[in-house]
């Protein structure tokens, strides 16, 4: 049973609505009141002060491990992490064991979530046993929950497949979501470039990204499709997305807070939890990608958690696993980003919930009333300093732990129904 | 050496982490130490007490012997273990072996690994003293000091020396250990190689990148040719020996560009009529054989400085 709430004194940020206030925000019965609604005595109260209010936030791209991979992390696991994190919902990616491919395992996931500490939506894949080979059965998918197709992990190699996919997707209103890597030139372990060089490791050319993001502009044009580039880590693929946009190729884009935070010079000492696919890039690759945060060429954030154990990440470079947690750090890089005054607090929700819930039809990012109380309340300016012992994943891969973090969730409620909290209520 | 010095390192992971003045001092004590291999009795009482443990997971005849003798000439006690790569397809093979060796106590662990990186890992897992004798394409440490030696000893000086590296810069460890070292005492790094082996940064290691065979080796003081392979990992890098041979082949002809009195280098072991045509690798300018007994004394002076003597 939902409680009624009274967030008070917040800055209330709004941006699908407009809406940049100070004041109180009521939650009844698990749904946003309209202003002006009494006050039932029954609400709890919520200080909100020095605080920001914002629609809950929403990651896009996410691994969430369950079916098969649970000693990584599972539904439960995850989801908790991702409230910890602010999060009111996340989208789950199909590389589970099995492959996120059908029904029954679309179904699963869903009915795991239903304990969940945050909404889960799951992305199935583009193909059976993300082969690449046949198309998955996109209608059934859709009927079982996917609010979107991917072969996550793997790019898809054979363009008519994917130009195939882009066009009966959209049949069911289904947003192809792309890895996108020329998989002959991505055989290396880390950025191709001087420390690559330097530290003897083979490299990946931005080109191999690139290369793969125009193909999918170019069919997303052809076909007259939606298409949606994940995890963008390079100033050219930037360029691209951009210049496509501007003529009117339905491409939306996410990056993550590791593309705008580090760069390959992050591996260095053999840093196996700065190894990632696509990988960290150089510093001017980072710069370009802050600026397309900022100038709305990206849709989204997103963190690509993928948690790994010790068993994948304690082992030669070469050797390790891809991918780092970042459920619990996306908030405070990204206000980062706020401080440092590239983007404003309005930029940085639509950023986080109400950009990706856009380009998968979700319905959240808005705090309008009757809408679902789905709330974020982000205290901008504590700081912090992540340590292991703080991580809520069941994997501890990050490449921030030690480091001082400023701004972070305090509150997080999914239906009015508290996830997570630091305030005393 | 400056009064009050003191070699700073205990372990020997890459050339990287050595300044001119540690190279300057390890160069030094391996002079001292070439004598004792020309002696009647080639053992001194050094390092009589420690246990050395030559942890090989690559195959290797000359670098894995030389240690062994570097370490018998100075009465250490030395073990060998030839591990096998292929079984390794999780890490923990490598960090469980480290721990079981650690747990008998050695003193150093000399390492030979096919993944860069590797040796900075095992620093992390035991308590010995690590060497790199080779990880990856990353450095090859004493192969580097051993060429600079050589170099020294024939030219009397490294600053000011034109070093021309020629072939597979992309893949040897032996080529990145050579740009940085030699850069850092003061010689002049010109690389020159199919574009297909010549990785992005050399430039910024310290190398010169020529467009040329001749621009590189015009006026060198050194000509070092590194051992060439087809191709990796279905990478298509060259066509063919044949055409590698023609075109990048380190022969008379190109040696004459050089200075008359231009050393020819090679770490071994040589790709004859490839890389290096037999005539140049067994002629007057030749020191090859010189690298592999200066490897010697270099890996005498290395056991003896991590081991905390200075």
């Amino acid at each position: 049973m939902a409680e009624n709430w009274l967030i008070k004194d917040g800055r209330i940020i709004d941006p699908k609505n407009g809406i940049d206030r100070q004041g109180d925000l009521l939650v009844l019965e698990g749904r946003i009141a309209a202003e002006g609604t009494p006050v039932p005595a029954s609400a709890r109260v919520v200080d909100a002060s020095g605080c920001w209010v914002v629609p809950g936030l929403v990651d896009m791209h996410v691994h969430l491990r369950e079916p098969g991979e649970e000693y990584k992390e599972d539904i439960l696991s995850g989801t908790r992490a991702a409230a910890a994190g602010g999060f009111t919902a996340v989208v789950c990616m199909p590389n589970t064991r099995p492959v996120n491919d059908c029904r029954a395992v679309t179904e699963m996931i869903l009915e795991r979530a239903r304990q969940g500490s945050a909404r889960v939506y799951p992305v199935a894949a583009i193909s059976q046993g993300s082969r690449g080979e046949r198309l998955a059965e996109f209608g059934e998918l859709k009927k079982a929950g996917a609010v979107g197709v991917s072969d996550d992990g793997l790019p898809v190699r054979d363009s008519q497949l994917m130009r195939r996919a882009m066009e009966y997707a959209g049949d069911f209103g289904l947003t192809v979501i792309s890895h996108c890597e020329e998989p002959s030139l991505a055989t290396g372990v880390m950025n191709e470039g001087e420390v690559a060089t330097r530290l003897g490791l083979k490299g990946i050319p931005a080109a191999a990204e690139s290369i793969m993001v125009y193909r999918d502009i170019a069919l997303a044009e052809q076909t007259g499709r939606k298409v949606h580039i994940a995890h963008v880590s390079t100033a050219m693929s930037v360029e691209l997305i951009r210049s496509a946009r501007a003529r009117g190729v339905r491409v939306s884009a996410e990056t993550t807070p590791h593309y705008f935070t580090l760069t390959d010079e992050a591996v260095e000492g053999y840093n196996t939890l700065a190894k990632m696919n696509p990988p960290l890039r150089t510093e001017a690759d980072r710069q370009a990608i802050r600026q397309a945060l900022a100038d709305g060429t990206f849709d989204a954030i997103a963190t690509d958690h993928a948690p790994h154990s010790v068993l994948e990440k304690e082992v030669e470079f070469d050797l390790a696993a891809n991918g780092i947690i970042g459920l619990e750090t996306s908030l405070p890089l990204a206000l980062a980003l706020v401080r440092e005054g590239l983007i404003d607090p309005r930029r940085l929700v639509e950023l986080m919930s109400t950009g990706p819930a856009a380009v998968l039809g979700l319905s959240a990012g808005s705090l309008a009333a009757g809408a679902a109380a789905d709330i974020t309340v982000i205290d901008p300016e504590a700081i912090f300093t992540y340590t292991e012992d703080q991580v809520v994943s069941r994997s501890r891969n990050s490449p921030f732990l030690g480091w001082r973090l400023q701004g972070r969730a305090v509150l997080t409620m999914v239906d009015g129904r508290v996830t997570f909290s630091r305030l005393e209520t | 050496m400056a009064t009050g010095y003191f070699f700073p390192h205990r372990h020997i992971l890459g050339i990287d982490h050595l300044s001119a003045e540690d190279i300057e001092h390890i160069l030094t004590i391996a002079e001292s130490f070439k004598e004792i291999s020309a002696r009647p009795i080639k053992k001194v009482p050094t390092l009589r007490g420690n246990t050395i443990i030559n942890l090989f997971f690559e195959p290797s005849t000359r670098t894995r012997l030389s240690f062994e003798v570097a370490a018998k000439r100075m009465s250490a006690d030395t073990f060998n273990i030839s591990a096998s790569t292929s079984s390794a397809t999780k890490g923990e093979t490598l960090i469980d072996t480290a721990r079981n060796i650690t747990a008998m106590r050695p003193d150093i662990i000399i390492i030979r690994h096919a993944y860069s990186g590797a040796p900075h890992m095992l620093t992390r897992y035991v308590d010995a003293a690590i060497i790199n004798a080779g990880d990856g394409t990353h450095e090859h440490p004493s192969q580097g000091l051993l060429d600079m030696m050589t170099v020294r000893e024939h030219k009397g000086r490294l600053e000011g020396l034109k070093i021309a590296i020629i072939g597979d810069i992309m893949h040897s460890r032996v080529a990145h250990s050579n740009i940085l070292g030699f850069t850092r005492m003061g010689s002049r790094v010109h690389v020159f190689g199919p574009a297909t082996l010549l990785p992005p940064g050399l430039d910024r290691l310290g190398a010169t990148v020529c467009t040329s065979l001749e621009e590189a080796v015009r006026d060198a003081d050194v000509v070092m040719t590194l051992r060439i392979q087809k191709e990796r990992q279905n990478d298509p890098l060259l066509p063919s020996f044949r055409e590698y041979a023609r075109e990048y082949g380190v022969t008379r002809e190109v040696v004459a560009l050089a200075r008359p009195d231009a050393l020819v280098m090679h770490p071994g072991p040589v790709n004859r009529g490839i890389e290096l045509m037999p005539d140049v690798a067994d002629g007057p300018r030749s020191v090859i054989l010189d690298q592999v007994t200066n490897g010697v004394a270099v890996r005498m002076a290395l056991l003896y400085l991590v081991t905390g003597n200075t």
